[in-house]
């Protein structure tokens, strides 16, 4: 039995080698997906992201534990820095989701960036995929600690959960542009501490600037204690009705559909520029010259471009 | 090799420290491999349910309460009743070299008492995971 037919199945060693393939740019598991992408799209795909220490785990975990109550099958993507320099990784954010790796209806998999920016690896796109089709009917991705740019999970979820705690800087962070946009639901975790009722105001006043129809919810949570998890869980499913009802998830994935061909097409250009031998003695020769004053990058990329054009 | 070793790294039984395990996993980092930690007091069930969903090339289990004996095998056999046997399992700690003989005969392929440099660890995992 292939994989593709052993991933239908829903049979998890089918799963796991499938991500692992997709991870090593593997063209087989390329060609499962091609095969079995009408069978994608089914799972409620949850981004959660905030910064590092902020329970992002924790929280994915009660979650998926309420989802299990109600006999869900999950699927968790967990996402954890790679060295810049040696290329390896500690992912360790299955510590706090020990009690799930014993539950037959949640599979969960860790993956290192692999230098890919953004919060996520180059093939969580892939690993959303594969669990869709082994038939998780929500998939949490949970990116690497978020500074202030990562903002790549919009790109991939349905709906992102931005998890913040008390004590993290003025309110002058709260109108800055890049994450705090991303937000469809947030959280305040750890709410027992000092200043979350403050942290919950801040972002509040951000959200009195929302234009769309979508209010994002701002939920108090205490994740270890599993306080506030319910009524969270209520607001994903809100922000998905709101969606589907909307018409807006048809528009979010036409959108994120067309950033994936980019994407692809941007990572195949790259490909053929840098794989081949001959033509990366050209780019490294041109880098000599634009070093040198020789000339000037403008020019240099229009050569290499105008090359790739000719082959 | 192109792509990156992935290593489970886990404390089965019921010891509370995990520097050594967590030493190990830096350094197994530091060799540019991927390390999946999962923490304290693991089960034979858990390690191996983790493993094969983190479809990982070797299973480095660190233990230094005597229980060695049991749980290291009951990994093996866990394992083999999943029909998997393209993960190397090796084992560490505090482990007496009179009960190394009997772990290797049940399939536990190296066993790294303390004072091995880490290097050997990292070397011999390199050479003998059995995916290309």
């Amino acid at each position: 039995m292939d994989l593709a037919e052993r991933l239908l199945k829903g049979e998890k060693r089918a799963v796991a080698r499938l991500i692992t393939m997709a991870e090593n740019h593997d063209s087989e598991a390329i060609e499962i997906l091609k095969k079995l992408y009408k069978k994608t799209g089914n799972a409620h795909v949850i981004g959660i992201t905030g910064p590092p220490g902020a329970g992002k785990s924790t929280l994915t975990d009660k979650l998926v534990k309420a989802l299990r109550k109600e006999g869900k099958r999950v699927g968790i993507i967990a996402v954890d820095p790679t060295s810049p320099f040696t290329g390896g990784s500690i992912l360790g954010d299955r510590v706090r989701m020990n009690e799930l790796s014993m539950d037959s209806g949640v599979f969960i998999r860790s993956m290192g960036t692999r230098g890919h920016l953004g919060g996520l690896s180059k093939a969580t796109a892939a690993a959303v995929k594969i669990l869709d089709i082994y038939g998780a009917e929500y998939i949490f991705i949970e990116t690497v600690g978020v500074g202030q740019s990562e903002v790549d999970i919009a790109k991939n979820a349905d709906t992102t959960l931005m998890v913040m705690v008390p004590g993290l800087g003025d309110d002058i962070q709260a109108i800055k542009a890049g994450i705090m946009e991303i937000g469809d639901v947030f959280a305040v975790n750890k709410a027992d501490r000092d200043g979350a009722k403050r942290t919950a105001t801040e972002i509040e006043m951000m959200l009195d600037f929302n234009k769309s129809d979508w209010r994002p919810p701002v939920q108090k949570v205490i994740a270890v204690e599993n306080k506030g998890i319910d009524e969270l869980l209520a607001h994903i499913k809100e922000h998905m009705n709101h969606l589907r009802e909307t018409g807006k998830l048809e528009k979010k994935r036409t959108e994120n559909s067309k950033l994936e061909i980019v994407d692809l097409i941007q990572q195949k250009l790259m490909n053929m520029i840098l794989d081949q031998s001959s033509k990366e003695e050209m780019v490294n020769q041109l880098a000599k010259d634009v070093a040198l004053r020789k000339s000037d990058p403008y020019s240099a990329a229009e050569i290499v471009l105008e090359k790739i054009k000719k082959a | 090799m192109d792509r990156p070793i992935r290593v489970l790294v886990a404390k089965p039984g019921l010891d509370g420290h995990d520097r050594g395990a967590k030493v190990i996993a830096r350094a197994l980092r530091d060799a540019g491999m991927e390390v999946i930690y999962t923490g304290l007091r693991q089960t034979p069930e858990q390690i191996v349910n983790a493993a094969i969903q983190e479809d990982v090339d070797c299973i480095a289990m660190s233990i230094l309460s005597g229980a060695h004996n049991t749980l290291l095998p009951n990994v093996v056999e866990l394992l083999k009743a999943e029909n998997v046997d393209d993960i190397l399992v090796i084992g560490g700690g505090v482990i007496p070299d009179d009960d190394i003989p009997f772990l290797k005969e049940k399939g536990i392929e190296a066993v790294f008492t303390p004072g091995t440099p880490t290097s050997v660890t990292i070397d011999y995992i390199k050479n003998n995971i059995k995916r290309k």
